[in-house]
């Protein structure tokens, strides 16, 4: 577990006429457990209105359970679940948050533009349905029948079917899985253009350099426990130290803290494990002033460093 | 990048329920169309029962008296009750594989209520069953065989059109138990089977005993006797006894498969 959990966002901003703004998203101490499965394990996240934010973990970790949550899809086992200052059926009752899932089907035998007329007319008042096909760049085959499109068409009208209600909050659960390059592509170039207008995002993701490219702020999960929580290159700069090794009987921990560019300690048995960005400071002073012996350095790639993180390679399962 | 700290452009509390749980007009007439387009559908439930009735009702009996009209009217009733029942077991049989498509899971992103989408769904079952009904009617005044009061012609397409829903509840059942697109292939058999055995078809005058006394119990005897109880002023019982406690078999059936299937919304 890292030591250094980032958090330097304002929990609510104050609007232009001073009226205290609720959070677009509000997690305090959610759980969730599936029979004995525990999916979260108590996550608090607080998200401002107008952030971008990734989910990011790998399968498992507890991403796809949360958004369940923030959309009122499943109640918490234990803590409170607020979007927009309110519960979340009655945010979506409202149009006011939405969102592209993972396995959200659509009716094969209506064509595009029924399917967006369809969930245009459940709403008490949503943009224009041309106007969605529009910013999702699916005008085009409007009246083309859902069963003819390709992948990422049929992503690109979940993405028009979110943007209807023209929501404060947009929720994208894996939404490029299975999209070519330049699906994807094309696909974010609509999200950012969008979200330039101030609407709140929050997508899961298990690709770090998705999370990095289009997110201000990546919120790391690892097995329903957010882990680190910090803009890309805060994250980039945890998951790139270095990892010094040693063996240290009745290690004193707390010791090391107060050493700069130290993310965890991990104590196993008569090893010690300090993950850090300054591993020349912590070998030194191991050296100098502990009874620490046997040090080993070893650096991480990025990717395997990110793994360590998440623990993907410990099993998890979905 | 994005406008972190800008003020929100949207503001939730101008933000309004809509009302009804979320039932339209656009709603209904999008689900109506997809019914339209459905050839297979349209073919069985409006071509069968018409060609059907011309069959049997241009038959030398066709103008002996039954109660107030005649044996084509008597014909005319039970072909427009199978075309409905049939429509509205393919809508009812739609849910599941709706559900099974994740469409559902996509509509509880939305307001719609699911109380709301099954009542779209009843109100698509018997708006597409009073299209049936009044079509098969048409075409079978047109050609003008079938012969009773005009009232007792309304009365009997309104009471069939009730009868539908029974049909409905028994295509959601059937979806559940036959998930994918292999429900309607046993409807459809099915409800012609339930029909023969009823006395849709043939009067169970023409069966034997030990066959009437099986077909007394079976779902399409109750409802037909009671669609044609305008015309034939006859009404056992037993045959309403048997409409009703089908329809609350097959609610309840309905109920119960799609409430153990809560867990995939």
């Amino acid at each position: 577990m890292l030591g250094a959990v980032i958090d330097t966002r304002t929990v609510a901003g104050l609007s232009d006429t001073g009226v205290r703004r609720a959070a677009a998203v509000a997690l305090r101490g959610v759980t969730k457990d599936f029979g004995a499965v525990q999916a979260v394990r108590g996550i608090d996240l607080e998200i401002a209105p107008g952030e971008i934010v990734a989910f990011l973990g790998p399968n498992g970790a507890g991403k796809t359970s949360t958004i369940d949550l923030v959309l009122g899809l499943s109640q918490p086992t234990t803590g409170s679940v607020e979007v927009l200052g309110m519960h979340p059926r009655a945010a979506v009752a409202r149009g006011l948050v939405s969102a592209v899932m993972q396995t959200g089907g659509l009716l094969k035998d209506l064509t595009v533009r029924e399917t967006a007329q369809y969930m245009a007319s459940l709403f008490a008042a949503s943009g224009g349905v041309d106007d969605a096909l529009d910013r999702a760049g699916i005008s085009g085959i409007a009246d083309r029948k859902v069963v003819k499109c390709s992948g990422g068409e049929q992503q690109r009208l979940r993405l028009a079917l979110a943007l209807l209600p023209d929501p404060a909050l947009l929720l994208l659960d894996e939404p490029t899985t299975g999209m070519d390059v330049e699906g994807r592509r094309d696909f974010w170039r609509a999200i950012r253009e969008d979200a330039e207008q101030g609407r709140t995002v929050l997508f899961a993701t298990h690709y770090l350099e998705e999370a990095d490219q289009y997110a201000d702020r990546i919120v790391l999960v690892r097995k329903g426990l957010v882990v680190a929580d910090g803009s890309g290159a805060e994250i980039k700069a945890l998951a790139s130290g270095r990892t010094v090794r040693a063996t240290w009987p009745q290690a004193d921990t707390s010791a090391l803290e107060p050493i700069g560019g130290v993310d965890s300690v991990e104590v196993r048995g008569d090893s010690v494990l300090v993950h850090t960005s300054d591993s020349d400071a912590v070998a030194r002073w191991l050296l100098t002033n502990t009874a620490a012996r046997d040090l080993e350095i070893n650096a991480r790639g990025i990717e395997e460093a990110f793994l360590s993180l998440t623990g993907a390679d410990e099993g998890d399962q979905s | 990048m994005s406008a972190v700290g800008q003020p929100l452009r949207i503001d939730p509390s101008a933000r309004r329920v809509p009302p009804l749980g979320g039932i339209n007009p656009t709603l209904v007439g999008i689900e109506v169309r997809r019914m339209l387009r459905n050839r297979r559908t349209v073919i069985f439930a409006l071509v069968f029962p018409v060609a059907m009735y011309f069959i049997f009702a241009g038959q030398s009996y066709g103008g002996q008296k039954v109660g107030s009209g005649n044996v084509a009217a008597y014909i005319l009733v039970n072909m427009a009750l199978y075309g409905a029942a049939l429509t509205a077991a393919s809508i009812g049989s739609m849910v599941a594989m709706e559900r099974a498509q994740g469409w559902s899971r996509q509509l509880r992103l939305t307001p719609l209520n699911p109380a709301a989408y099954i009542l779209v769904k009843s109100l698509v079952a018997l708006l597409m069953g009073g299209f049936v009904i009044a079509l098969v009617n048409v075409i079978a005044a047109s050609q003008g065989r079938a012969q009773m009061p005009t009232p007792v012609w309304v009365e009997c397409g309104v009471v069939t059109v009730v009868c539908t829903l029974t049909f409905a509840s028994l295509g959601v059942f059937i979806g559940y138990v036959v998930p994918g697109e292999n429900a309607m292939q046993i409807l459809g058999p099915g409800l012609a089977a339930l029909s023969f055995l009823g006395g849709v078809f043939i009067p169970l005058t023409q069966y034997s005993e030990a066959m009437r006394q099986i077909a007394y119990w079976t779902p399409m005897y109750g409802v037909s006797e009671v669609a044609r109880s305008p015309l034939t002023h006859e009404l056992p019982w037993y045959a309403v006894a048997n409409a009703v406690a089908w329809f609350a078999l097959f609610v309840l059936g309905a109920a119960w498969r799609m409430s153990k299937d809560t867990a995939r919304v």
